[in-house]
């Protein structure tokens, strides 16, 4: 019978660039910033990492295909170098992939990047609709990420008879709160912090989200150093150590795409994860054991939706948590989008999955300062969602300190 | 466009009927179609005969498109009529003509334009477009066929050469005392004459001019009636080009009454006259007016820059996004036809679940049976919105572009653009029909792709 991941893998370096438009960058450039900062926060050679697993979604406005780019950029020895490419969960899929290379005994020591350059596509937003492949190209709509994901509102609106005023409030609620925090992060993407009447009243993108229900178009780039827990006892004997609990994929499988037993109010593939990685993890009760999260928020109506598939928020109550505060920094509940999100800390696409490991990692080694601290964090989880919410990819880490 | 050309304010009276951005002569042919084979079955249509001016395509069959699009048998008879106006009543008498011969038993003969006047004309007031179809067969004959008068005259009233998108016209003074009044009234006497018949016979006279001076000369001197002219529909539609002729038809027998002769005209590059009698048929016919009904679907067009931007006039920016490569893969197109085209999806014979797009594997996850589907069709199914939104960030000549899931009655779900409608005209369960749309134009390679999309049932006024 499988036992999982929990605690046979160690997380002993992470490196994350600035996040942002970064004009004068390239990928490479973005890459080094984080494998520079991973490595020496490893306190390992680079001759001593065995495997990499590189992420990056956009191959035809990046770096192209392969993952020889990297292994030249950052000149890795002839080891083996993989790309994964897994939709928007693209780097915990290369945080997975290393993780478990470290697991199976292959290797001791591994590395997973993940990496993205948006702002050499001329426009804002994500490039269009091409890559869903040639027969899509046909029978799909002339979909954008966020009329995909607006849909969760009307959907959402319909099961519970919320009228839309109130989901709007919420979805204000989330900006405003990720802007917050995001204003205390000096390697975020935005900055600013932002009023619900600016929230409000932002021009309309896709019926009912605006400008500020969408997250942060940007250029970044992560990176994680993964080990046996043994090995990071012998290299970091005198700090916490930081321990993968629990990585969990779960797909689409057709049947919310195509089937009608879905109500579109949801997302299917986050609910099937978050269970199996509580399980994994030995989470119970996740509303009292996870301190604090790193969600897919997309745009603001994903992270509500999240709020209840993550089984934090009982169904229909994200409304209820949202307006409390209870995902708010210093409100004593489960602070969530604690660096400023995808929202405001950005969000190139094959870089987010690694960057919401980091921020759980900074905090559980508690190198933070105060004002954007969580207290005695112990367990924080990652939701990284790729895709679109009837077609997709959910990826969920929980990772710790004992 | 008055200021610049005065002359044509004589012509800015009523309305035009202008297809909209994601239609052409193809898809509004479809709809025509589609409607009039509603009382027959798809698999007997034994042939297609399309007529147009305004073809998508030079080469690659319209009519072949069109009979993808209806889920027509493979093993029909299609044709494009084309070149002059009277393209569209050249298409009936060859459907008429093979059934009569009895080489077919059952088709369609439909003729559809979307023509384009040049900006400060009097024909980009005239013009509108339309579709109209007949089905021509043996059985449920509303109106017989009884004989015709041919007319072919090289007479250049209007010509479009090979690259020009606009006409070119001759003079109007000459078109009317040289061609209109004497061409038609040539064509009306040689029919009357060949089959012993007076203009007091006809109930209904069918013709198509729509300068109303000739229309009066016509008339003084033919002897027709007020009662027996049919009106054109001038201030309605417009001037339907290849349709024009076939719309009054459709009209005409929405009035008719069993034994009413009706004589049927068209014009452009000679003329066509038919003869037809009405039968006993027609009493059974649906009591609604097919015209009246879908001249009230129409929706205002709030710009005149929407329709120079849709027709490609008006050079606009849709920003860098709109520059995506937009390729069309014929072996593609070929392998998933029946999806693309006919909206056809599947339905597992073992759990009945229907499904959009063709799935091998059932997506009902309790069965799961693989290779277990038959065809199942969703262009004539009827669905209900269950989530959508107006999208401002997709690249489009008509945003906000709409779209979101739909669940068919009778089962089956997926994800469709909306069109014909406002963001204000849906909400969550909104009952929707599909229909055949241009689902982009690939100016680069000169291809028009199509598919399906959702239009709102909006509810009759």
């Amino acid at each position: 019978m499988s036992t999982g991941i929990k605690d046979k893998v160690a997380i002993i370096g992470m490196g994350c660039s600035r996040f942002g438009e970064r004009w004068d960058c390239s990928t490479e450039d973005l890459v080094l910033e984080a494998f520079v900062e991973c490595l020496q926060d490893a306190g390992i050679e680079k001759k001593e990492i065995e495997a990499a697993y590189i992420g990056t979604h956009f191959d035809e406005v990046n770096v192209g295909k392969a993952a020889v780019h990297a292994s030249i950029n950052l000149k890795l020895p002839f080891i083996p170098v993989t790309r994964v490419e897994n939709y928007c969960a693209t780097a915990t899929e290369a945080l997975r992939a290393a993780a478990y290379a470290v697991a199976s005994g292959a290797y001791d020591i591994a590395l997973a990047i993940g990496m993205e350059k948006l702002k050499d596509t001329g426009y804002g937003g994500l490039p269009g609709g091409a890559g869903r492949g040639v027969r899509a190209f046909i029978t799909q709509a002339n979909m954008t990420a966020p009329g995909m994901f607006a849909q969760l509102a009307t959907a959402y609106s319909r099961k519970w008879n919320f009228p839309m005023e109130k989901i709007k409030d919420a979805m204000t609620h989330v900006s405003v709160k990720s802007h917050a925090n995001g204003s205390l992060n000096p390697r975020a993407h935005l900055r600013n912090v932002v009023t619900e009447d600016k929230v409000k009243n932002s021009p309309m993108i896709a019926y009912p989200l605006g400008l500020f229900d969408c997250c942060g178009v940007s250029d970044g780039a992560a990176a994680a150093i993964v080990t046996t827990p043994e090995i990071a006892k012998k290299i970091k004997a005198n700090q916490d150590i930081v321990k993968i609990k629990a990585l969990q994929v779960a797909c689409s499988s057709g049947e919310e795409e195509g089937y009608t037993s879905w109500n579109g109010a949801h997302v299917k593939t986050t609910r099937v994860a978050a269970k199996r990685a509580y399980l994994e993890a030995g989470v119970k009760d996740p509303r009292k054991e996870i301190n604090m999260m790193e969600v897919h928020d997309c745009f603001s109506i994903t992270e509500m939706v999240t709020m209840e598939d993550l089984f934090i928020s009982p169904e229909g109550k994200a409304y209820d948590d949202i307006m409390e505060g209870f995902y708010d920094l210093k409100q004593g509940g489960v602070p969530c989008q604690i660096d400023g999100g995808l929202k405001c800390f950005g969000h190139p696409i094959g870089a987010s999955g690694l960057r919401m490991v980091y921020a759980m990692y900074e905090q559980l080694l508690d190198r933070v300062p105060e004002e954007r601290k969580v207290g005695n964090a112990r367990l924080g989880l990652t939701h990284n969602l790729g895709g679109y919410p009837w077609r997709n990819v959910a990826a969920i880490s929980i990772i710790g300190r004992d | 466009m008055g200021w610049l050309d005065p002359s044509i304010a004589a012509h800015m009276r009523g309305e035009k009927a202008v297809a909209n951005f994601d239609e052409d002569s193809i898809t509004l042919a479809a709809a025509a179609c589609s409607k009039a084979m509603e009382p027959f079955e798809r698999s007997k249509i034994e042939g297609l005969f399309f007529s147009s001016t305004s073809l998508p395509y030079k080469e690659r069959l319209n009519a072949a498109i069109i009979s993808a699009a209806l889920g027509l048998s493979d093993n029909i008879r299609t044709a494009d009529f084309t070149g002059g106006l009277k393209a569209g009543t050249t298409a009936v008498l060859s459907g008429l003509e093979a059934v009569a011969a009895g080489s077919l038993d059952l088709a369609i003969a439909c003729a559809s334009d979307c023509r384009l006047g040049k900006p400060a004309t009097a024909e980009e007031m005239i013009f509108g477009d339309a579709a109209a179809a007949v089905v021509i067969g043996r059985e449920k004959v509303v109106a017989e066929y009884k004989g015709f008068h041919s007319l072919t005259h090289d007479f250049v009233d209007h010509y479009r050469g090979e690259f020009a998108k606009f006409d070119r016209k001759w003079e109007d003074r000459w078109i009317r005392d040289v061609g209109l009044i004497p061409m038609i009234i040539d064509a009306v006497t040689g029919l009357m004459k060949k089959y012993g018949l007076n203009i007091s016979d006809f109930s209904k006279v069918i013709y198509d001019c729509p300068d109303l001076g000739s229309r009066k000369q016509i008339n003084k001197k033919l002897g027709i009636t007020a009662e027996a002219e049919q009106q054109n529909f001038q201030m309605e539609i417009g001037h339907s080009g290849a349709a024009q002729s076939l719309i009054m038809l459709v009209s005409a027998l929405d009035t008719s009454k069993p034994g009413d002769k009706i004589l049927v005209v068209s014009f452009g590059s000679g003329c066509d006259a038919l003869y037809l009698e009405v039968t006993d048929e027609i009493d059974k016919q649906p009591k609604a007016s097919v015209m009246g009904m879908q001249l009230n679907k129409k929706a205002e067009l709030d710009h005149y820059e929407k329709y120079l931007v849709w027709r490609d006039i008006l050079p606009v920016n849709t920003g860098l996004r709109s520059e995506e490569d937009l390729w069309t893969r014929p072996s593609v197109l070929w392998r998933h036809r029946k999806e693309f085209m006919s909206l056809c999806g599947t339905r597992c014979k073992k759990c009945g679940t229907p499904q959009f797009p063709v799935q091998r594997v059932c997506v009902n996850p309790d069965c799961g049976a693989i290779d277990q589907m038959e065809d199942y069709r969703f262009a004539d199914k009827t669905g209900e919105i269950v989530s959508y939104t107006g999208d401002m960030l997709a690249a489009s000549q008509n945003p906000p572009t709409a779209y979101g899931a739909i669940e068919f009655e009778g089962g089956g779900k997926n994800y469709f653009e909306f069109t014909d409608c406002d963001l204000s005209d849906l909400s969550v369960g909104t009952k929707v029909t599909m229909s055949l749309r241009r689902k982009y134009k690939d100016k680069k390679r000169d291809v028009s792709g199509y598919f399906w999309k959702a239009t709102p049932v909006k509810e009759e006024k």
